[in-house]
């Protein structure tokens, strides 16, 4: 295959960056997205020029580094991450364009590499579960209903990739948001942060500037990993029950 | 955002219902109009109910403004660069959700002006005679224009807004979906072609 790409270059955060066009030849359908662009930045090294940036890591879809909006949607026409992507999805002479995560909250440090530290911190403010470290407890000591736990992997799935954000016309992080807090509040491992968690971490969201919600849907369409857009009115409802609570 | 869309929601639902009582003729819509002053008898004073209804609609338009505006900046705010390649997302009752909502605003100020104050009223505005009014608002073509216009527009603001506000509120859930997007689909379409209907009816001469 021989395709035409239009890629964001830019320097570093200060400069400005623009699209840059680049003839690719020899790609073979089989080849990853992520293939594709080593490929092009082979031929680049070779030149003696710049290769383009990108982020990356597993190339197995389950990691969650891999971040390029291409043609308009975020990780590309499939439903999947840019890794797992493959260039037959493409035809032969096609014009690609290739970009970064575009949101206020991740600022694009170079090329098509954005900070992403912001979901991060996100996470650090309620993120996680408080237990007592040493050996694994017994499976059986805590039972969960099938139904919740069902509901905890569906949002457990989530990569924290930011397809939602660069996907999102606002450049919201609610459907992360809630996917991390909906998988640790159904638990009854996350029981004690419960109020806490949800209170935190939304305050967090709002604090590291992303938008808000307007339900587009946008942000389900694009997730590699199928996180429901139901689960920010589930994110809500916890919302609004730690608040009333709080207040008690 | 939700919580005044709801209270404006619920308004539109009494109101279409008054509206279509056009349709048994101008001694049974005039008593109506009457009703909505003496609503609350003995209790309140004449008229105190309107305004009770009024003061609180103007508090939830008002909230919803302002919080339209303030989401729609902070919005702006976080995605400072657009893609270069251009795609289109969401549904039309989605994207047009900020115009529609002008639009609305607009319309509700051109709507009091004709058919409350009759300031700009063609025809010779005579209150307490709602029935003749509407009449001769919808014989005019740019009544007829501006009316339809903007009931299509609530009609895909509601479609989205009623969703909207559901999620918002927590109360959307995988299982609730369907039946909230079909309650969503059935008020905009019930509101649009009940509003419609009065200057249609006008138009066809079964309301003159």
């Amino acid at each position: 295959m021989k395709l035409n790409l239009r890629v964001w270059r830019q320097k570093n955060a200060d400069a400005p960056g623009d699209m840059a066009t680049y003839e690719v030849d020899g790609i073979s359908s089989d080849m990853s997205f992520l293939e594709m662009l080593d490929t092009l930045n082979e031929e680049l090294i070779l030149r003696g020029e710049d290769p383009v940036a990108f982020d990356h890591d597993c190339r197995e879809g389950i990691c969650g580094a891999c971040s390029l909006v291409i043609n308009g949607d975020a990780h590309g026409p499939e439903r999947t991450t840019t890794c797992q992507l493959h260039m037959r999805s493409f035809q032969d002479g096609d014009t690609i364009d290739v970009e970064p995560w575009r949101a206020a909250a991740f600022p694009v440090v170079k090329d098509l590499v954005v900070d992403r530290s912001a979901f991060d911190r996100i996470i650090q403010a309620g993120g996680y579960i408080s237990a007592p470290t040493g050996s694994a407890p017994e499976a059986h000591a805590t039972p969960v209903p099938k139904a919740d736990a069902d509901f905890a992997f569906e949002h457990a799935e989530c990569i924290g990739c930011g397809a939602c954000v660069a996907a999102c016309p606002n450049g919201s992080a609610m459907l992360f948001t809630s996917a991390k807090i909906n998988h640790l509040n159904v638990l009854p491992q996350g029981a004690p942060e419960r109020e806490t968690r949800v209170l935190d971490m939304v305050a967090t969201m709002d604090e590291e500037g992303f938008g808000g919600c307007t339900l587009t849907g946008e942000c389900a369409t694009a997730c590699p990993k199928g996180i429901p857009l139901p689960s920010i009115a589930a994110m809500n409802k916890e919302w609004l029950r730690a608040t009333r609570k709080s207040r008690r | 955002m939700a919580v005044s869309g709801l209270i404006m929601l619920g308004y539109l639902v009494a109101h279409v219902m008054g509206n279509l009582k056009v349709f048994f003729g101008p001694g049974e819509f005039n008593a109506y109009g009457h009703w909505l002053r003496t609503m609350g008898d003995p209790v309140l004073h004449y008229s105190w109910a309107l305004w009770l209804v009024r003061i609180v609609l103007l508090a939830a338009v008002a909230a919803h403004a302002v919080s339209a505006y303030q989401l729609s900046r902070r919005d702006i705010k976080a995605r400072p660069t657009a893609y270069v390649h251009r795609r289109r997302g969401a549904s039309y009752a989605t994207r047009t959700m900020r115009w529609g909502g002008i639009i609305l605003a607009l319309f509700i100020v051109w709507h009091i002006l004709d058919l409350t104050t009759g300031t700009v009223h063609t025809g010779g505005f005579e209150e307490g005679k709602p029935y003749q009014n509407v009449v001769d608002t919808f014989s005019t073509w740019y009544g007829n224009v501006i009316y339809i216009v903007a009931m299509l527009a609530v009609g895909l603001h509601v479609r989205h807004g009623f969703w909207s506000a559901a999620q918002t509120l927590g109360v959307g859930s995988a299982r609730r979906d369907r039946a909230l997007k079909l309650i969503a689909n059935g008020l905009a379409l019930v509101l649009t072609v009940g509003f419609i209907s009065v200057p249609v009816a006008v138009m066809t001469g079964v309301v003159s």
